[in-house]
């Protein structure tokens, strides 16, 4: 088989589709063209399986999303259980075959559409199809509301794909996370598919009913209660916060399964712990400074912030998609910032600017899409003044020791 | 005899497209993206802009021996401000509703950069005939950008085109919405216009390879 294809494509070498067969065949196989003998530096880690690890540290995420798509549907018309019992409520067909149903075709149109995307790009340029959208494309189902109908999500795919990325130059010259792009673009596109509190619970949009009552269900998330000043109206508990058994995005709400992930990239050295470790402590500082705000009594319960400002610091890390941002977003080579101090103050920003645009928008509970894409539009700048600041004291010490040198020899 | 020259005739075609002022120049970016996500106020601005720069560039042009370059700036504002005045007082009395949602924006057109370009860099230096051309053609020019990021994003934006409703209706679920389509809210801000614009200038360099500049 590997031999076949290898032939197969020093056949068609040179021809206009070369590229999307050699993409196919390097994706299956490790190509012969690798050096044998020689010095040269060796990695295991080439793009292609680079991204193949963060999409196996998102698996665990798309998995808990497909049984949560079950499990908020079936709670929503039936009511939370009791007395919950993991396997018994959670991890069964019922879930698994509602939740799959939902999410496998946007995993399918997501990847389709932007792959196929990629293809043309590589074959009108005649470039090789770059490996950049594996990991889009997996993040894209994780990130979206349920029922997010699959047209927008392909129009979305395409658009960012092609203005988030492509127009710059292709994987490793974009300015934006090309997923976070076609998240913004769904938002301001289609904003009644995207927030409120019917987009995320299955079947909530076309007014499906509550068991013993004609209410219609609604699932609304932890974070749309609190901007509508409703705390007390929300049953999660912390754990179930923690764990993710709560409504949102199909792969963002298990605050559990991303800091899994998030470990898992670290030890793999391909995620950064530094944006990770300071995105969380901008958070925190952002919740801490409102929770000071509450405290002193600046703010009175008659305010429209006061729920969120008063929502205690630490949990923002494990409601809506902060976590799932910070760890798989914010983390991309592309387009975080380079340097490692630059890391620090970009993912602190994330942190701090996400927290805030939550309590301050009420419109939109969720911020930290717009704080990466803020983020990523600065990093350049950032790391434009890490280095300058660093060239800055080099040539100081430089010009000391020249002028000590100097000294030196006058008094000799 | 032809009615124009070749030499005149490119005044009025190379702005179309070659020399464009918006996606060539990228001059008069801020009001392609404050006015275009209707057709309607598209094609008023359009007009509107023809008639200053085509009437601007004349007179410019004739009083271009008289007018002292260190005060020559100051002409052109005035020249402007009075033309657009017409065309705002003309707006207010045969087209009322519409002044009242498009008079901001056709006060604007005193700081539409291609205006003050065109009078700078040809009236000046041109008889009034070939001002006149070279007038027009630009707004022409600046007119075919405007009406056509104009119409797709009121297409797409509030499936509308002059705000008559094109592709069914959004909130009785006919025409196309029946099949789940749903208007694009994205287009209708101003960001949007810039995308376009971009995309636009991205499709324009890729049919004509001499316009790109050397990396």
């Amino acid at each position: 088989m590997k031999q076949a294809l290898h032939n197969y494509k020093e056949k068609i070498k040179g021809n206009k589709w070369a590229p999307a067969f050699n993409a196919i065949h390097t994706f299956l196989y490790t190509p012969n063209e690798v050096t044998q003998k020689g010095t040269h530096v060796k990695a295991v880690d080439d793009l292609k399986r680079t991204m193949n690890t963060v999409i196996l540290s998102l698996v665990p995420c798309l998995l808990f999303g497909i049984f949560n798509a079950g499990y908020q549907h079936y709670s929503a018309i039936n009511g939370f259980p009791e007395s919950f019992s993991l396997f018994e409520h959670f991890i069964n067909w019922e879930n698994f075959i509602l939740g799959i149903s939902s999410v496998l075709p946007l995993l399918i149109v997501s990847y389709g559409v932007g792959l196929a995307v990629e293809f043309v790009f590589a074959v009108i340029k005649g470039h090789e199809v770059e490996e950049g959208y594996l990991v889009t494309g997996m993040l894209v189902p994780l990130i979206v509301p349920i029922d997010t109908p699959l047209w927008m999500l392909a129009v979305a795919v395409i658009f960012g794909v092609v203005i988030g990325k492509e127009v710059f130059g292709g994987t490793g010259m974009n300015i934006l996370n090309p997923a976070l792009t076609i998240r913004a673009f769904l938002f301001f596109a289609y904003p009644t598919w995207m927030s409120g509190d019917k987009v995320w619970v299955h079947d909530a949009v076309n007014g499906v009913t509550k068991a013993n009552s004609a209410d219609a269900i609604s699932g609304e998330t932890v974070l749309g209660y609190l901007a509508q000043n409703r705390t007390d109206e929300y049953a999660y508990s912390l754990s179930d916060m923690f764990y993710g058994f709560i409504p949102g995005s199909v792969g963002e709400t298990s605050a559990f399964l991303i800091l899994l992930g998030g470990l898992f990239l670290i030890f793999a050295k391909i995620g950064s712990w530094r944006i990770m470790l300071s995105g969380i402590l901008g958070a925190l500082a952002m919740g801490l400074i409102f929770n000071a705000v509450v405290d002193f009594g600046w703010i009175g319960s008659y305010s429209k912030f006061y729920s969120l400002m008063a929502f205690d610091y630490w949990k923002h890390l494990i409601v809506g998609g902060l976590a799932f941002g910070i760890v798989f977003m914010a983390t991309d080579p592309v387009t975080a910032a380079q340097t490692n101090r630059g890391k620090w103050i970009y993912g602190f920003l994330i942190g701090f600017i996400s927290v805030m645009i939550r309590v301050f928008n009420p419109g939109y509970p969720e911020g930290v899409f717009l704080a990466i894409l803020l983020m990523n539009v600065f990093a350049p700048t950032i790391d434009h003044y890490v280095v300058q600041a660093n060239v800055k004291r080099r040539m100081k010490r430089a010009s000391l020791a020249q002028a000590n040198s100097n000294f030196n020899t006058q008094n000799a | 005899m032809a009615l124009l020259s070749k030499k005149d005739t490119n005044l009025i075609l190379d702005p179309l497209a070659d020399n464009n002022p918006i996606t060539i120049q990228v001059l008069g970016i801020c009001s392609a993206l404050a006015i275009t996500a209707e057709l309607k106020a598209s094609v008023v601005m359009s007009i509107s802009v023809l008639f200053v720069m085509g009437i601007g560039n004349v007179v410019i042009s004739l009083l271009r021996n008289l007018i002292p370059s260190k005060i020559r700036i100051i002409v052109q504002l005035i020249v402007i401000a009075a033309l657009v005045i017409i065309v705002d007082q003309v707006l207010k009395a045969f087209a009322y509703e519409l002044s009242k949602t498009l008079s901001v924006f056709v006060g604007l057109i005193i700081t539409n950069c291609i205006i003050m370009g065109r009078f700078e860099a040809f009236a000046l230096g041109n008889g009034p005939w070939r001002s006149f051309l070279d007038g027009i053609g630009n707004a022409f020019g600046y007119a075919v950008i405007l009406i056509m990021v104009g119409f797709l994003r009121e297409l797409l934006g509030s499936g509308t085109l002059f705000g008559v409703p094109v592709l069914g209706d959004p909130i009785a679920k006919t025409g196309l919405y029946a099949f789940g389509y749903e208007n694009n809210g994205f287009m209708i801000i101003p960001p949007a216009a810039l995308i376009v614009v971009g995309v636009l200038i991205w499709i324009q360099r890729a049919q004509n390879k001499s316009l790109i500049e050397e990396a």
